[in-house]
């Protein structure tokens, strides 16, 4: 996982409820292997039409946005299927933080797997957000994880919030699963116990 | 006495390795379920040279690429939808992994085989990289969906880190009228809830009327909990789960079932127990449900309309609403039966079950259908013993496709797709945009609603069409 380094980078808003993750990267390019890289095929159905060619209207086509790393959503963002492709996508598009006033569960986490930082913040102030980021297309947010703070360019500061391990792996670029095998002899002692007393498993 | 407990906190504590300052747990996987859109998780194993720690929890079958015209390797005419097939099939074999593969009768939907082979338990925690997971909850487990990475922690270490969710408790009380099934009890509950409505809790299905299901119809009900934006769904384990569960493949035989038993009766939540959202459904009042917009959110009973945008709340629903009736082809405030339909698939994890051919096939023998209509069983099992009571001649007769086992036109990831344009019932599960194809039109219904608007050719009231 590569480590989340502070930011201050063009802010995309994408003013839209339940983007699911089939919009964020359609199933038919699911087979991908995850180094094949995903970019090019992030929203391909909503930022392209049947020729190839762009769709004007949706926001990463305005080349004022194509910079963004930074995507601005509304309510329960990353919905849906569990594809943790749609992450890889965002990521691989250059995208390093998405905030939104609410996502969906799955992706939320797979988004902490991968380094993508899920930023929660308020509904006004994601809708504040998103009213500015269209009102001066190319917009610069800056994120500071460590300090947890999202500001805006005429000085704005929001606050988040982030669970301390989490925020510890993003900034480490570490990912659990070492620390996990360094836990094996509590798993296996675990395990025993476990199996003692569930023993049809 | 003891705080009482949720059926949820105690299956949650019985599994905790070690707990983390932040609050996170490490979580013991009973059960993990691998299928063909799994093979990025075990690159990440390979690359990081790790063995895979609990073959014998480990269980795959391929569903979402398999071809339903024939099953097998040879009709997936895609090369690179055949290798994700291939990759599983090798990925099980060199890591000892259990396969219900191609040639085996008992391949099929990854979340209908669990339950069907007596895998998923109550007690269990069960984990997939799918999003439906939530289906094995019926039978009293904790079951949920992860992502690539999580599926690669599994395999490495058969544990998982996370956070506890919170506990929502949805009381459905009351008789479901005739013509009125699972599906449309789950859909007029994400109606109640919201798409987002459960985002961060599991729920617990509880009331009269979840009790009076069988496990099939709970399995539809927690199926769907993700589409409410629940982590997991689940249902109390109660005589109907032992009676399903006793005599499957996998379940515990001799004393170890009565043991298994024993444990079992003691996980239904506590008089008492704690729930930090509580939700009642009147099920009297359910009517057969149709979604009409782009998420399944978006439902509503066969007797009612599309909505009009005019008349939402605020201006982001207002706006919502257009979108998705734009994208639908629906003109607000059209009555919903009636519109016509260019397709009908029955299949899916939600409805691909023995009980969902039975309903479908009441509904279809002796009419015909007039649109392209197709019935894909969720296992090789399913198809067979539909088979042997005859439902597949009932369907080929009234002009269905009676179809080999897989996800297929759920997702299209295998090339069953809906046509752009083309309006689909589907008894699947979700309706977004594109799902089921680029530009597919989808409404989700009951497999008797399904049936109902394959030989109506349009959405219909099923209880009009058997004249109830
Ligand atoms: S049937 Fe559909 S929802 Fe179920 S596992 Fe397959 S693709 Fe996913």
């Amino acid at each position: 996982m590569q480590a989340f380094v502070p930011l201050e980078a063009v802010a995309a808003p994408l003013a839209v409820a339940n983007v699911d993750t089939d919009q964020i990267i359609p199933a038919r390019f699911l087979w991908r292997k995850r180094g094949e890289g995903w970019g090019h095929l992030l929203f391909h159905d909503l930022r392209f039409n049947d020729d190839g060619s762009a769709r004007p209207q949706f926001v990463l086509n305005d080349p004022r946005y194509q910079a963004a790393q930074i995507l601005v959503a509304d309510r329960n963002f990353g919905c849906g299927s569990s594809r943790e492709h749609a992450v890889w996508t965002l990521f691989d598009y250059g995208i390093r933080a998405v905030i939104a006033p609410s996502f969906g569960d799955i992706f939320f986490n797979n988004s902490l797997q991968v380094g993508l930082l899920p930023i929660v913040l308020p509904t006004v102030a994601v809708e504040a957000l998103l009213a500015a980021l269209e009102q001066t297309p190319g917009a610069h947010l800056g994120i500071d994880l460590e300090a947890q703070q999202v500001s805006t360019a005429d000085g704005v500061v929001h606050a988040f919030e982030i669970d301390p391990f989490r925020k510890q792996c993003l900034l480490a670029g570490a990912d659990e699963l070492a620390f996990t095998l360094s836990q094996a002899d509590d798993i296996a002692s675990f395990e025993t116990t476990y199996e003692r007393k569930v023993s049809w498993l | 006495m003891a705080e009482p407990l949720t059926l949820f906190d105690k299956i949650w504590s019985a599994h905790v390795v070690q707990s983390r300052p932040d609050g996170a747990d490490l979580l013991h996987i009973d059960r993990h379920l691998v299928h063909d859109g799994s093979s990025n998780a075990f690159r990440m194993l390979k690359a990081r040279n790790l063995p895979l720690r609990r073959p014998d929890r480990t269980f795959a079958t391929p569903d979402h690429y398999v071809s339903t015209l024939a099953g097998d390797l040879a009709a997936i005419n895609e090369p690179s939808r055949r290798a994700m097939v291939e990759d599983l099939e090798s990925h099980a074999r060199t890591n000892g992994v259990t396969l219900f593969g191609l040639k085996d009768r008992r391949q099929g939907i990854v979340h209908v085989v669990g339950p069907e082979q007596g895998l998923s338990q109550p007690g269990m925690i069960i984990v997939c990289g799918d999003s439906h997971t939530a289906t094995h909850g019926a039978l009293g487990a904790l079951a949920f969906g992860i992502g690539a990475t999580e599926v690669a922690h599994v395999l490495a270490t058969q544990t998982l880190w996370q956070k506890r969710p919170k506990n929502m408790r949805v009381t459905v009380d009351g008789g479901l009228a005739t013509g009125v099934h699972a599906k449309d009890v789950i859909l007029a509950i994400i109606a109640k809830l919201g798409a987002a409505g459960g985002t961060g809790h599991v729920i617990e299905y509880a009331g009269s009327t979840i009790a009076s299901l069988s496990i099939e119809g709970r399995l539809t009900v927690c199926n769907m909990s993700i589409e409410a934006g629940a982590r997991a769904g689940m249902v109390a384990p109660d005589d109907v789960t032992y009676q399903y569960v006793v005599g499957r493949p996998y379940a515990p035989k001799g004393s170890d079932w009565d043991k298994a038993l024993a444990s079992w009766r003691a996980l239904p939540s506590d008089a008492g127990a704690h729930f930090d959202r509580e939700v009642n459904v009147d099920a009297t009042e359910i009517a057969p449900m149709v979604t009409w917009g782009t998420s399944p959110e978006a439902a509503a009973p066969i007797t009612g309309a599309v909505p009009d945008p005019a008349a939402a709340p605020d201006a982001g629903s207002r706006e919502a609403i257009t979108r998705a009736l734009a994208y639908m082809g629906l003109t607000p405030g059209s009555p919903l039966s009636g519109i016509a339909i260019n397709r009908v698939f029955i299949g899916s994890c939600t409805n691909s079950r023995i009980e969902d051919l039975r309903v479908a096939a009441a509904v279809v023998d002796g009419r015909r259908a007039v649109v392209p209509a197709m019935v894909v069983p969720g296992s090789g099992l399913i198809k067979a013993q539909a088979e042997a009571e005859g439902l597949d001649v009932i369907f080929k007769r009234a002009g269905f496709e009676w179809r080999e086992p897989g996800c297929s036109m759920c997702v299209g990831m295998n090339g069953d797709l809906v046509a752009p344009g083309d309006r689909c019932a589907s008894t699947s599960n979700r309706n977004f945009v594109g799902r089921q194809g680029k530009g597919a039109r989808t409404h989700l219904v009951s497999p008797a609603m399904a049936a109902a608007a394959a030989v109506a050719g349009s959405l219909t009231d099923v209880r009009q069409l058997m004249g109830s």
